[in-house]
């Protein structure tokens, strides 16, 4: 048998990327353990007639119970899916169908993540209305652009919790309160902030809830949906079959996924408090490492943001070169110039970035296993990068020779 | 991306990185836009026997881009304009082993030269 790489080689990158997805806490590997093996409790949780079943069933009860603790829920309110995306799509196809009769329009936010975008362009192909809300440049939404844009005939609000690019924190009980007086159902994708932000859904006024493990040292593969009881939200299925889960999502549960899904819910849960202010440091020091160079943007709102995330805009470097002289990190950009046509990240156009400063920004994400010792790293390496391809830059070259640059009739193409 | 060795290369030690002061023996190109996520400048040197004796560059854009124009200007020192109008786009794109989305990179490249050249003879017109 081989031996598992350790998650640090000297050859591997630094990992900075934790909003892609995180590493399977160890401890929640052991747990996943007891489910898979012929000597484990490997049973269907449906198995009604024998003890396999049973074993099987009590660990999903178990992790339902642990997924429902860390945001406030009641078990009997989580139903498990595949994921966040699979989540959302139940969430948001789900509860407009049921409730078409009501109205068929829907409001979101243009900085969505695709699984609640796409959703609600398909609902747009089947007849809905959608109105996608511009953010504020800060990536928060106005209160009162979101108010002006309900209608009578509007069943469903879907708006994430934590950004998955900028990590900024709507304030979703603000939008559920206004929800609420109107009878509007709301959904909220929070892949990004459970485990991150304090959750207590006994007292939000949220009805629908979007939850992944893998953003949180569980599998992927696993999510769940939140699915309020009192008043009882109802949704049209998007999986048929056996009738698991309560008639909502279809398939036979993947009992160690779940397993895995609690484990890392209930760490979460423990050790939230400490880890965010251990992120908060790291994520501090990092910037407060390279905003004294010029022309440094963060981009979303500093303070309304997880403790995981910063996302810089380097002006006057594109983005993909920046991430190639950064070879020695795992980080993300929000330039993807991989096509003819170079579209730069879709949230930060809808921030109102200039098409500069978004194909020019990247994203750092921190998590359970960054050490002080890589951001120290991280930061020389940057600073390095940065300054190098600045001094290739004809654009840093007319900044400091104080031209500006929108002042010129660029040939796009 | 996985980049090919020679694209890594241009890109780890860019060669003839600068730029030139104005001159009527210096030819200019910039092409490109900010917003696409790339901006070349080429700059030409160009002698009396109309011989490119010298060039340098700077782009801001992916490494395929910085490569490209790099390489360029390996390959116009010592052609006559003519010469270097020559090159083409897909000469580039090969000896870089540039993959289908980075052409455009290549492009560009082919863009920059012909902006140099005709602004080297606009101002010898």
């Amino acid at each position: 048998m081989s031996e598992q790489k350790p998650h640090k080689s000297k050859e591997q990158p630094i990992y900075l990327d934790y909003s892609a997805t995180t590493p399977i806490d160890p401890r929640v590997v052991t747990e996943m353990l007891k489910y898979m093996g012929p000597e484990s409790s490997f049973g269907n949780p449906a198995s009604r007639s024998h003890s396999f079943g049973w074993a099987a069933e009590a660990a999903v009860e178990a992790a339902r119970k642990n997924v429902a603790d860390l945001v406030g829920a009641n078990p009997k309110e989580i139903v498990f899916t595949s994921g966040a995306t699979e989540s959302d799509n139940l969430a948001i196809k789900g509860a407009a169908h049921f409730n078409h009769k009501r109205g068929k329009h829907i409001v979101t936010c243009k900085t969505e993540h695709k699984a609640v975008l796409d959703s609600c362009r398909q609902l747009e192909r089947e007849g809905y209305e959608v109105t996608y809300l511009d953010p504020m440049p800060n990536g928060l939404i106005d209160l009162k652009v979101f108010e002006e844009a309900l209608r009578d005939d509007t069943t469903l609000v879907s708006i994430m919790h934590v950004n998955n690019e900028i990590g900024v924190i709507q304030d979703i009980e603000a939008i559920g309160k206004i929800c609420r007086e109107r009878k509007i159902i709301f959904h909220v994708d929070a892949a990004q902030s459970a485990g991150k932000v304090d959750i207590n859904l006994e007292e939000l006024p949220v009805d629908l809830m979007s939850f992944s493990a893998h953003k949180i040292y569980g599998p992927k593969g696993i999510g769940a949906l939140y699915v309020q009881r009192k008043p009882r939200v109802r949704l049209e299925a998007q999986m048929h079959g056996g009738g698991h889960e309560r008639g909502m999502r279809s398939g036979t549960l993947a009992t160690h996924q779940i397993v895995g899904m609690g484990e890392a819910f209930r760490i979460a849960k423990e050790e939230m408090v400490e880890e965010n202010a251990r992120l908060l440091k790291l994520r501090n020091k990092l910037y407060d490492g390279v905003k004294d160079m010029e022309e440094v943007y963060v981009n979303g709102d500093i303070d309304q943001r997880i403790a995981g995330n910063i996302n810089i805009s380097f002006n006057y470097v594109e983005g993909e070169s920046l991430l190639m002289a950064l070879s020695d990190l795992a980080i993300s950009s929000g330039s993807a110039c991989t096509s003819a046509s170079l579209e730069p990240s879709y949230v930060l156009r809808a921030l109102g970035r200039n098409d500069e400063l978004a194909h020019s920004s990247i994203r750092f994400t921190m998590g359970r296993f960054t050490t002080e010792e890589e951001i120290d790293r991280t930061i020389e390496l940057v600073r390095k990068a940065v300054g190098k391809l600045r001094d290739l830059s004809p654009l840093w070259d007319m900044y400091k020779a104080g031209i500006d640059i929108d002042s010129i009739e660029w040939a796009a193409h | 991306m996985a980049y090919g060795e020679k694209v890594l290369d241009h890109y780890e030690n860019p060669r003839n990185v600068g730029s030139f002061e104005s001159a009527d023996n210096v030819g200019t190109g910039m092409v490109g836009a900010p917003a696409c996520g790339d901006v070349m400048k080429l700059q030409i040197k160009v002698n009396d026997e109309g011989v490119i004796e010298d060039a340098v560059f700077k782009t801001y854009g992916c490494g395929s881009a910085i490569a490209s124009s790099s390489l360029l200007t390996e390959w116009v020192k010592g052609k006559t304009l003519d010469e270097a109008q020559a090159i083409k786009n897909t000469q580039i794109a090969e000896e870089l082993a540039l993959p289908p989305v980075k052409i455009h990179c290549s492009v560009l490249a082919e863009d920059a030269i012909n902006a140099a050249v005709a602004d080297y003879k606009q101002k010898n017109a």
